[in-house]
């Protein structure tokens, strides 16, 4: 039997390789798939809590996680096309044109 | 049995997911994280959410990921030069979150590692997950709907060419 613990560092180690992707990556793509790895974590701790307390609801949370999750990525990348059609590169850095 | 299939899950999971954020070429990340969605959908099975680990496998395998394919071929595999020498502050920011969620993956194991996961497993969880969805959060489901909707117009406003 598998201690509900190690499910937790399993996600929170998903999560800070996510969160890290987010920071230091400069591509575009790898943002997004950044920011859907650390969804995922915090998928994960949901699940592993609804099994600890023996409640469905926690897996409902994922259902509507997953959902705005798919919601999430059709913007950002219909985001990601409008930016490549306008600066013919997906570098997040040179999205400057609204900075003070 | 059940220890050795997480062991190995969540090791893939780990060596797939530093893939997917670490390797240079964008279609080699995706393909990464495929593996690592893979990884995550067998954990969700090990804790008896069978709906869920279906899911995963079709919605973000299947589907989520597919369209990053999918962008990534239309844009022709863009890379970014100069990723190799990031600014200070992003190796700063980096390392002290990395090192944030450590601590909290530490304490989590301080924590409840030896609670174990005691409850019986939930059987078949697709007809209890469609009782909860249409009964008490029948609202969130139908707010879920316009959520998609309005996200399936704001894509294709954003991709539409002016003329």
């Amino acid at each position: 039997m598998v201690p509900i613990g190690h499910y937790l560092v399993l996600a929170s180690v998903l999560f800070a390789i996510g969160a890290g992707g987010v920071l230091l990556r400069r591509n575009g793509i790898a943002t997004l798939l950044g920011i859907e790895l650390m969804l995922n974590a915090a998928n994960l701790v949901f699940v592993a809590f609804s099994k600890q307390h023996g409640s469905l609801e926690g897996q409902v949370v994922v259902f509507f996680v997953m959902a705005v999750a798919a919601a999430e990525v059709a913007v950002g990348l219909a985001l990601l096309v409008a930016i490549f059609r306008r600066l013919q590169s997906i570098d997040v850095d040179r999205l400057s044109a609204m900075r003070w | 049995m059940e220890a050795i299939i997480f062991y190995a899950a969540a090791l893939a999971a780990v060596a797939s997911a530093l893939v997917a954020v670490a390797h240079r070429n964008p279609v080699v990340n995706v393909l990464a994280l495929i593996v690592t969605f893979f990884c995550v959908a067998v954990n969700f099975a090990l804790l008896g959410a069978d709906f869920l680990a279906g899911a995963q496998v079709l919605i973000y395998a299947g589907a989520i990921l597919v369209l990053f394919l999918f962008v990534v071929m239309l844009l022709g595999a863009p890379t970014v030069s100069g990723e190799d020498n990031p600014r200070p502050i992003q190796k700063t920011l980096g390392t002290f979150l990395v090192a944030l969620v450590a601590a909290a993956g530490f304490f989590f194991f301080r924590s409840f590692s030896h609670t174990g996961l005691v409850h019986p497993d939930f059987g078949n969880t697709t007809l209890a997950l469609g009782r909860l969805l249409v009964g008490p959060h029948l609202f969130a489901f139908e707010l879920v709907s316009v959520v998609l909707l309005s996200a399936l117009i704001g894509a294709l406003v954003l991709v539409k060419r002016k003329h």
